[in-house]
């Protein structure tokens, strides 16, 4: 396959950027979206060109780090899909292909591709855990847990982190990565102690950093590669509102 | 150089407490006036600098990627075993133990086994406290399931996103540590040199990888938990940014390096598909519960696996191995698979991979119910090779997945330089030749919630430890030598991409030191090796300047290590001159092709110690006692 890049590049988080045009020849469509532009960085490296800086590390879809929007898409077209397992067959031969990086207020560009998402970290450090030291907890099996709720807080825990919810919605809301967070917890016996106290500091964090508010387009559940539902948005107000009027 | 375990002798079960009850303490009005640097976030790292955190000292935690929460801790599918005998099958603390010795091949410490079998029911009260979404039965109680080799279930999980889960608890507990300021993160930092003074670990040197600067970090100890070194074989399963030089550095400066030969094959991996391969993906081994193993009994046999009748199909586990059949240890799995490749009986295009089929498991439990045990993995690998795992059988081929070996440590996890502690996949201590499944997850968590909190107070409380900045020439020297390191890289100026040198000595380290090791493949290695050095040297690419985010600059620099150290993992695979556990020496095996000890000549832990680039390290033995599970042939027959 032969594709035309057109590539973000910016040199620093205080300058401007811009698109640049790469051509990729020799794309086998068994490679995946990252290993396409491993390929491409290996001959700017070659050339003694500034490689392309994206962010990456598991490549199996789990640990959030890589993010790129291609062709207006966080993490491009597959529905529950990471861009490092997007793979090639996805596109076609002649196809011209935009990858930009994430893009919200709350996210800087550190440089090209990649971004600062430590914001988020700040999000789970004003509350999203429950606070037992290590030492001190009882057995296991000394809290039981219908195997339904427990299902339903996997589903929320399964959130990666990347951000991609972030760059999909056009107030750059963090609601479905926070309400992940907050459902989780909030589903659960050990969360409980905590659940009004969480809520709140975390949306007031989420409010410090810069991210925007939710008005219900529904696009983060549309681009998350856990496919985490837009009803944690809904449990998220509940508590929030719940929190407030007890508080 | 003499080595001293400080095993605690007298019954087993009680060493540990014992030992806990004579180590020293630190008074909790002192310990916020200890700093503590702790070099990643994994499970190892993030649970002990979140337990520091707890019981307040002062902790820096640093880590290469953005977050912690990405430490590649996260992608451990399977689960995470624990002794707690809940399905009343049997199991025990002392089991887990006899277990993890056998499955170690016996060449681990028996001591630090049994304190791990201990800890084990420890972690997942802890974990379920932290909210860990384990999987649970109707009745409400945590469910377990029997996973890679063990013959009771005592495996605990939260689908096939286990390591993710546990992570992520260690990591919202070390986020809650940042909130109340005992812990200071700094993400984006990579660990150049490791600064001695006096003889002791008392600082670091890192690169921050957004601005290119030099930084120095001083403490009172400093406490590496930064992962093995599968990637010095380019294709592995770990994560793309895994490396050995924050290990590598300290083995520079002092630390022994134990057992570096001893790595594990992972038997269910997704196969190489072409050059461009960046990684490889694993497939939870727990695969092996439901599906079966087998090739076409005749060589080159090319039809579709549908086409091939039963009678003309070798399920070759269950054939060898009646009693473990698809369950037997990693180990033998993979061998095996190599194998009957090698035999021409390999399947898929390029007849490097076994079938891995489900047909009778979708018979026998129903789509859906294999669908909820494994619905992510047969999705997982649908996305990367576009086929359905429901119709048509898998095809899997081992890869390099963990390293058993790494610095040498003591009981109290420290090494032989004084205050540098090692947890995690970077010691070496608990998994002996070959580990066993679901028991990572148990030491990196075991050796950060609850050994770390307890011999770190010993050390602070018994070392003199007077006051040291970063002014002090030690630093100074170190952060030199760091910057040094990147000038060179960047002076080179060749015309050779870094990847295509990394995937080069990949190649050697496969073919020769991988899964089968013979000593004309390692001298050939050993042979191959400096030349690739050499060239590395000479005619690398490292495009860009050292003063903002450079990927390229950062691979150099792993790279640089692993050019270095995969001669020392080559010296340890030919001076080993016996199979054991995941080091497979062709020389010694039974006749049926089994992995032959020789206990006579080489019950012990090889710690060896740097002498030089391109020079034959230094060999310092620990021998290895074992009173409790007494050294025989494996068997899984």
């Amino acid at each position: 396959m032969r594709l035309t890049l057109k590539i973000w590049r910016q040199a620093g988080p205080n300058v401007a950027g811009r698109l640049v045009v790469y051509a990729a020849d020799h794309v086998s469509p068994d490679m995946s979206f990252l290993e396409m532009l491993d390929v491409v960085n290996e001959g700017l490296i070659k050339k003694g060109e500034d490689a392309i800086a994206f962010d990456s590390d598991c490549r199996e879809g789990i640990c959030g780090m890589c993010g790129l929007v291609v062709n207006g898409i966080p993490h491009g077209p597959d529905r529950g899909t990471t861009v490092c397992q997007l793979h090639m067959r996805r596109f076609k031969d002649g196809d011209t292909i935009t990858i930009e990086p994430w893009r919200a207020k709350a996210f800087p560009v550190v440089k090209d591709l990649v971004v600062d998402r430590s914001a988020f970290d700040r999000i789970i450090a004003a509350g999203g855990y429950v606070s037992v030291n290590c030492g001190g907890a009882p057995d296991g099996n000394a809290i039981p847990i219908s195997k339904d709720v427990s299902e339903l807080a996997m589903d929320s825990a399964a959130c990666i982190g990347c951000g991609a919810c972030v760059a999909a919605c056009k107030n750059a809301s963090a609601h479905l990565f926070m309400s992940a967070k907050i459902s989780h917890l909030a589903l659960l016996p050990q969360g409980q102690v905590e659940r009004a106290r969480r809520v709140v500091q975390m949306v007031t964090q989420a409010d410090a950093e810069g991210f925007g508010s939710c008005s219900n387009e529904g696009e983060c559940e549309a681009v998350c590669p856990k496919e985490i539902p837009i009803s944690n948005i809904a449990r998220m107000t509940r508590e929030y509102l719940r929190a407030v009027v007890r508080i | 150089m003499k080595l001293d375990a400080k095993s605690p002798s007298g019954p087993i079960a009680g060493r540990w407490d014992r030992h806990k009850f004579e180590m020293k303490l630190v008074n909790p009005a002192n310990k916020r006036k200890y700093t503590l640097i702790v070099v990643g976030t994994g499970l190892a790292g993030a649970s002990a600098a979140a337990s520091l955190g707890e019981l307040g000292y002062n902790v820096l935690n640093f880590c290469i990627q953005d977050s912690p929460r990405r430490a590649h801790s996260i992608a451990a599918q399977g689960g995470i075993n624990a002794a707690k005998n809940y399905q009343n099958d049997g199991d025990s603390v002392y089991r887990l133990f006899y277990d993890t010795v056998k499955g170690g091949d016996y060449r681990s410490r028996e001591s630090n086994v049994y304190r791990l079998a201990q800890l084990s029911v420890n972690i997942i009260d802890q974990c379920v406290a932290q909210g860990v979404p384990f999987a649970r039965e109707y009745g409400g109680l945590l469910d377990n399931r029997s996973f890679g080799g063990a013959q009771v279930s005592r495996t605990f999980y939260a689908r096939g996103q286990t390591g993710q889960q546990l992570l992520l608890g260690a990591y919202q507990s070390l986020m809650r540590q940042v909130h109340e300021k005992t812990v200071t993160l700094f993400p984006r930092r990579e660990m150049l040199d490791l600064v001695l003074v006096d003889g002791k670990a008392r600082g670091i040197i890192v690169r921050n990888l957004t601005n290119g600067k030099i930084e120095r970090y001083a403490g009172d100890a400093v406490i590496l938990a930064t992962g093995g070194y599968g990637t010095a074989y380019y294709l592995s399963t770990n994560a793309v940014n895994a490396n050995v030089t924050a290990a590598w550095r300290a083995h520079k400066r002092g630390a022994l390096f134990a057992n570096p030969c001893y790595t594990q094959i992972h038997p269910t991996c997704i196969p190489v598909s072409g050059e461009h391969q960046s990684k490889l993906t694993l497939m939870s081994e727990s695969l092996r519960n439901d599906g079966r193993v087998w090739v076409p009994k005749k060589k080159g046999d090319a039809r579709p696996p549908a086409q091939i009748p039963e009678a003309e199909r070798d399920y070759y586990l269950e054939r060898k191995y009646p009693s473990f059949g698809n369950l037997v240890p990693r180990d033998v799995a993979s061998r095996n698979a190599k194998q009957v490749c090698d035999e021409g009986r390999g399947v898929g295009d390029s007849r490097l991979s076994v079938y891995l089929d489900f047909t009778d498991a979708i018979k026998r439990l129903g789509v859906d119910e294999v669908k909820e045990k494994y619905g992510n993995l047969f999705h997982m690998y649908k996305k990367i090779t576009d086929e359905d795992a429901y119709r048509v059988p898998m095809r899997i081929y081992p890869a390099i997945h963990y390293t058993m070996g790494g610095l040498w440590v003591d009981y109290n996890l420290m090494s032989n330089v004084p205050g540098l502690h090692v947890l995690g996949e970077a010691n070496f201590s608990d998994h002996g030749a070959n580990r066993l499944g679901a028991s990572a997850l148990m030491q990196g968590l075991a050796d950060g919630y609850f050994v770390i909190p307890y011999t770190i107070g010993h050390y602070l409380a018994s070392s003199p430890l007077p006051k040291v900045t970063t002014d002090h020439d030690a630093f100074k020297q170190a952060a030199d030598n760091a910057q040094q390191g990147i000038n060179r890289l960047l002076a080179v100026k060749g015309h050779r991409g870094i990847r295509e040198i990394h995937r080069e000595l990949g190649r050697i380290l496969w073919d020769d030191v991988g899964m089968a090791r013979t000593e004309a493949s390692l001298k050939r290695a050993l042979a191959a090796i400096p030349g690739l050095r050499d060239e590395f040297w000479h005619s690398v690419s490292v495009p860009g300047s050292p003063d903002n985010l450079n990927q390229s600059l950062e691979y150099a620099g792993r790279v640089a290590d692993y050019l270095e150290f995969a001669e020392l993992l080559a010296f340890d695979a030919l001076d080993r001159r016996e199979s054991c556990g995941g080091h497979f020496r062709e020389e010694s095996q039974t006749p049926d092709g089994e992995a032959l000890r020789d206990d006579a000549n080489f019950t012990y832990v090889a710690a060896w110690e740097f002498k030089g680039v391109g020079r034959q390290p230094e060999l310092h033995k620990e021998p290895l006692e074992f009173e409790e599970v007494h050294p025989t042939q494996r068997s899984y027959k």
